[in-house]
């Protein structure tokens, strides 16, 4: 079959006539087509939710972890190839450990970013290896205040007030947009996420999901954690309900 | 390590043997660093012994590693020259990645990996001390073996010995900056009088939010503590003593 990039897409280090990077294209097409994530960072802190969709109604509720920590006060949600995600993760604990050893203080959010954008970047510079096929979500909550971080699989990142990706991410930044993002509070964020992964989800078409979380803030002593489940599941029937009647009122 | 073998030093023996032998620059020294109220002062002899040979008698112990950040070496002088050269290397980068001025401790934690990780091959006792816009000043002791212990006031080298003691009984938290200088000075020049492996002048720097500054004392101004002669004075441009 014979595409857009004939020729050119074979290999990550081949620029294509026109000046692109075709497997750098369809490795955002593989991040773009799996579960929703989004992150909000807001007054007092950073908040992670990620769409897991449920493969086997056999799979124990909670198990494969899409949001980790990396270090005390950052964390990290994976969008896209899971796999790859992982190895990003595991790639920013070490090189947070390095640097918690070798500088005597924890990595800041910013370094963490420029640190994982280079990572990721390695991989369309050589042949042989091909790009991760993840979008990293970077949340950090430093003496530099809350942070929010996307780093995608070229290397290219920024710092986000709120973002999302995946499926759903374009329905996601519109509701993203309407929120007040500077007097969120993360409380507020967990039931917002929760609402716009509802809102998004069309229970006709796609598959159940579970909706797994993460928050760095004050509440939490600036360390990154699980938002703990009680939490989740209230700002769940919240949703739920209040698109029931949104429902019921049109 | 090299296994033993006949003809060579038993395997872990130091080539070289303590400060004042033969076979080596060593910086018998004192050195000392102290915070006040608002920044840190720091303090050393100018003596560089080989031997009974003073190779320098005006040397400076006291290196610079990043704007305000500062270290006081003794023991090998070779060793502790190669490691602030280093560590100056590391800090640069680090100023570059963070986009922020270095903290002091993570200089100090630079300088201890550096003496830890190469402890059987390094003859350097250090002391790191600086100011950063999150802890204010501080004093980081790096001695030989590479413990890193931040301390309010700590002194350094052959002569560090003989005022322990007074350092002890006469510092106080919160001194002004001259009352620092002062109480640094007198330190210095007691130790001074009893080691012999310190002496000649002293040299002063003055850390904290407005920068760094170095002051010199010369030989014939250090203060005298035992009748001796004392020096005619000649012209200088040295710093006040309170």
């Amino acid at each position: 079959m014979s595409g857009v990039g004939s020729g050119y897409d074979l290999a990550a280090t081949t620029f294509s006539p026109d000046g692109r990077l075709f497997q750098l294209e369809y490795a955002g097409k593989a991040v773009d087509s799996a579960g929703t994530v989004v992150g909000l960072r807001c007054k007092d802190g950073v908040v992670l939710g990620v769409e897991k969709v449920i493969r086997s109604k056999l799979l124990v509720k909670g198990s494969n972890r899409h949001v980790h920590s990396v270090d005390t006060g950052m964390g990290i949600a994976v969008a896209g190839v899971l796999p790859d995600g992982r190895y990003m993760v595991n790639r920013a604990i070490s090189e947070a450990a390095n640097y918690k050893s070798f500088y005597g203080q924890p990595m800041l959010g910013h370094v963490m970013c420029d640190r994982l954008s280079q990572f990721m970047h390695l991989f369309s510079l050589y042949g042989g290896v091909r790009p991760m096929g993840t979008t990293v979500f970077l949340a950090a909550y430093d003496r530099n205040g809350p942070q929010l971080y996307q780093i995608e699989p070229s290397g290219i990142s920024q710092r986000y007030f709120g973002c999302a990706s995946g499926k759903g991410r374009q329905q996601a930044r519109t509701e993203i947009e309407k929120l007040d993002l500077k007097e969120l509070t993360c409380a507020q964020a967990v039931k917002e996420i929760a609402r716009i992964m509802y809102t998004i989800h069309d229970e006709t078409k796609d598959k159940p999901f579970e909706l797994e979380m993460s928050w760095v803030s004050d509440d939490t002593g600036r360390k990154h954690v699980r938002v703990p489940e009680e939490v989740v599941s209230a700002a769940v029937e919240e949703a739920k309900r209040a698109i029931e009647e949104a429902d019921m009122s049109d | 390590g090299i296994m033993a073998m006949p003809g060579l030093p038993p395997a872990g023996t130091r080539l070289r043997e303590g400060p004042g032998a033969p076979g080596g620059v060593q910086t018998g020294t004192t050195i000392m660093a102290a915070t006040y109220d608002g920044g840190v002062i720091l303090g050393a002899d100018s003596r560089t012994s080989s031997g009974t040979y003073i190779a320098n008698r005006t040397a400076d112990k006291i290196t610079q590693l990043s704007d305000r950040i500062y270290i006081c070496r003794s023991g090998s002088a070779a060793d502790t020259q190669a490691i602030s050269a280093y560590v100056q290397h590391y800090l640069n980068q680090h100023k570059m990645e963070t986009g922020e001025d270095v903290d002091v401790e993570a200089g100090a934690n630079i300088v201890m990996q550096m003496a830890y990780g190469n402890k059987d091959r390094l003859s350097a006792g250090m002391i790191v001390a600086g100011w950063d816009m999150h802890e204010g000043g501080s004093v980081w002791a790096v001695p030989m073996g590479g413990t890193l212990l931040r301390q309010p006031v700590t002194a350094g080298g052959s002569g560090s010995i003989y005022i322990s003691g007074w350092i002890d009984k006469f510092w106080k938290p919160g001194m002004t900056k001259e009352e620092c200088k002062a109480f640094v000075v007198k330190a210095i020049s007691l130790a001074m009088s009893r080691d012999g492996s310190s002496g000649g002048c002293i040299r002063i720097i003055t850390i904290n939010k407005e920068g760094s500054t170095k002051e010199f004392l010369p030989g014939n101004q250090v203060p005298l503590h035992h009748d001796e002669l004392k020096q005619p004075a000649a012209e200088s441009t040295a710093m006040e003593v309170a």
